[in-house]
């Protein structure tokens, strides 16, 4: 048994979500401490390619999440340098845009349809030829028949993130406990003031954060509704030479995704399943990613297979996070990230360190508070 | 009797019977492709459809828990399992027993699938599925071809319905061959239910008016703009194509027939 500890914030969960929020937190001079069952970084994080595309990912009828979406997208620069600076370590961040591309007639009607309500909601990407997109990334397949640019979008690397945020925690005077698993809740009369662990230690504290991705509705920890559900990602790690990368833009088909980084890693992307806490990789899965990236960039058929994952997104039944106080004392969660946990993490930190810090949280963030599940 | 109070009495449509029970609805439901559960939770009340059908492919039957099948669950609707996926019989027939035991339920929408291009049924494989399943007792209705030949066998192995396609899978391109259609609903025995390609309401109007007995809606609703309004605009064309054939339609014409007739006319000078 470890010994029992005391802070001010105690943060349940160690993915990007959760080390954002405590080095955001422990920056301000409070005493954070994150609690992680395995090692940081290894759900959702470890899987995810990393994408930063509010637009392009924005659906008809979800304004607000696309608007939350871009507020984040607009404090991530910033947030990456105060990293990168804080841990001495590079994150990856990349203005590299997004090219949404049609291979056949069909795929084409569904691009404009995309272009149009993308348009009515306010949202930038230009409408492209088939050969204006060949002429941006000659790697394309020659079938492709016009496409979608959001040349503000971006990328990160988030494994590299999550190392980052570890170090610039401990930097910041936070502490980082790993296999520790949270199992219930301090409870002070209708408020809780801490967390109880699998080893029976306890880390008492002010404020609990539930930042545990798809577990966080699971452990039971919270005494109120929190309707959080595994949503498996398959995802295949391919590598190129760093000067050949297939393209230079992050590529979106109407059924695949593919990240080429500086490093020469190409990340191809991703089933989405509801197959509860399940993460086998499955044949199916891997043909399905691979036939649809092959399709759109032939020259993938060259690069080395280097790894695939499956990861759980936190799914929420709206798909957009859960953020902020549950109307427990002490007790603020955010979760619930579903696609969009990378890029939303400025954002999310930027609210839990408000609220922590009793100051109103971005505006951004109101219609997503985890009462509206009450 | 005013005409009013007659409209009171009269059931706005007739029962549906299918698989020894009777629907009120006539629309069935996909749950594929919706963007997110809240939506489909709200475009399937709005829908009316008591029938919905899941892949069993694409959910865990084990984690109920914040997932599709918890909404369905939760609706209180009928849970249909599909063998969505499946390219040969022996695969459809697992996944079938699969379900069963899944769901406790021996209804089964029986799809075998010949190619991912154009998702149309492998015929073959797709009898030899429905002999095997009849036999072991599943309530079977088999996505078929829009083949009066095919949906004649299917019939013949025992199948509680018939499910034609007006197009393929996901196309929206609406009934390519309603003469088929005609063929198949006039030849059946069995409920003829439109499985596929429904685009929008008048698609699905339409095929009550060729005579099916229910439509099933998937894509048209989940990856619609709207999918909650388009799941009433389906239920609509639904109850309104069933009954404007049951209203008994004019007959087609070349030459145009004034609505009043000639004779009778005031005269006025």
């Amino acid at each position: 048994m470890s010994a029992d500890s005391r802070a001010d914030l105690a943060v349940v969960g160690g993915g990007i979500v959760g080390l954002a929020c405590a080095w955001r937190a422990a920056r301000t001079g409070l005493r954070v401490e994150v609690v992680e069952r395995g090692e940081p970084g290894r759900g959702a994080t470890h899987a995810a390619a990393g994408i930063l595309a509010p637009d392009t990912e924005a659906e008809p009828g979800a304004a607000t999440l696309a608007a939350l979406g871009r507020r984040s997208l607009e404090l991530w620069p910033a947030f990456a340098e105060d990293l990168e600076r804080e841990s001495g370590r590079e994150v990856g961040f990349a203005r590299c845009g997004t090219l949404v591309v049609a291979l056949d007639r069909d795929e084409l009607d569904v691009v404009r349809r995309e272009h149009d309500v993308l348009a009515r909601m306010g949202l930038e990407a230009q409408l492209l030829s088939g050969s204006e997109c060949r002429k941006l990334e000659p790697g394309l397949a020659p079938v492709c028949a016009g496409g979608l640019l959001a040349a503000h979008e971006a990328q990160v690397d988030p494994r590299r993130v999550v190392a980052a945020l570890v170090d610039a925690l401990v930097a910041a005077g936070g502490v980082l406990r790993t296999d520790a698993e949270a199992v219930g809740l301090v409870r002070e009369g209708d408020g809780v003031r801490g967390v109880v662990l699998a080893d029976g230690s306890r880390v008492a504290a002010e404020r609990v954060l539930l930042a545990g991705g798809a577990w966080s509705g699971r452990n039971g920890l919270a005494p109120v509704p929190l309707p959080v559900r595994p949503v498996k990602g398959q995802v295949v790690r391919l590598r190129a030479p760093a000067d050949e990368l297939p393209a230079e833009r992050m590529i979106r088909s109407e059924h695949v995704y593919v990240v080429p980084r500086a490093s020469g890693e190409v990340v191809v992307g991703a089933t989405t399943e509801e197959r509860g806490f399940d993460t086998a990789v499955t044949a199916g899965g891997v043909l399905e990613l691979l036939r649809e990236a092959y399709r759109a960039l032939p020259e993938i058929a060259e690069l080395e297979l280097v790894e695939v994952t499956a990861g759980l997104r936190p799914g929420s039944p709206d798909n957009g996070p859960l953020l902020g106080e549950t109307g427990v004392d002490g007790l603020l969660v955010a979760s619930g990230h579903y696609r969009n946990g990378i890029l939303l993490t400025p954002v999310t930190a930027e609210a839990i360190e408000a609220l922590v810090a009793g100051t109103p949280p971005p505006e951004a963030v109101e219609p997503f508070s985890p009462r509206r599940f009450a | 009797m005013s005409v009013r109070a007659e409209l009171a009495t009269r059931a706005p449509d007739e029962p549906f019977p299918l698989g020894g029970r009777v629907w009120r609805s006539r629309l069935i439901m996909g749950t594929g492709g919706f963007r997110s559960l809240a939506e489909m939770e709200a475009a399937l009340a709005a829908s009316g459809a008591e029938i919905v059908t899941v892949a069993l492919r694409r959910v865990d039957p084990a984690a109920r828990d914040g997932s599709p099948l918890e909404v369905v669950d939760r609706l209180g609707l009928f849970l249909l399992p599909n063998t969505a996926g499946c390219y040969t019989a022996r695969e459809a027939v697992r996944t079938a027993r699969l379900a069963r035991e899944a769901f406790g339920t021996s209804w089964i929408k029986l799809e075998v699938i010949g190619d991912d291009r154009t998702l149309y049924p492998e015929p073959v494989e797709l009898v030899q599925a429905a002999e095997t399943l009849v036999g072991e007792g599943f309530v079977v209705l088999p996505y078929t071809n829009d083949d009066p030949i095919l949906a004649r066998r299917l019939q013949a192995a025992g199948c509680a319905a018939v499910m034609p396609l007006g197009s393929p899978i996901g196309s929206g391109a609406g009934i390519n061959n309603a003469y088929n259609l005609r063929v198949i609903v006039e030849e059946a025995e069995v409920p003829v239910i439109l499985d596929a390609g429904i685009g929008t309401a008048s698609d699905a109007a339409l095929a009550m008016e060729l005579g099916c007995d229910a439509v099933l809606v998937a894509s048209a609703v989940s990856r619609a703009e709207d999918p909650v309004a388009m799941a009433e605009a389906m239920r609509k064309a639904v109850e309104a194509g069933y009954a404007a054939r049951r209203a008994g339609r004019i007959p087609r014409r070349l030459h145009a027939r004034e609505s009043t007739p000639g004779a009778g006319r005031p005269q006025l000078a």
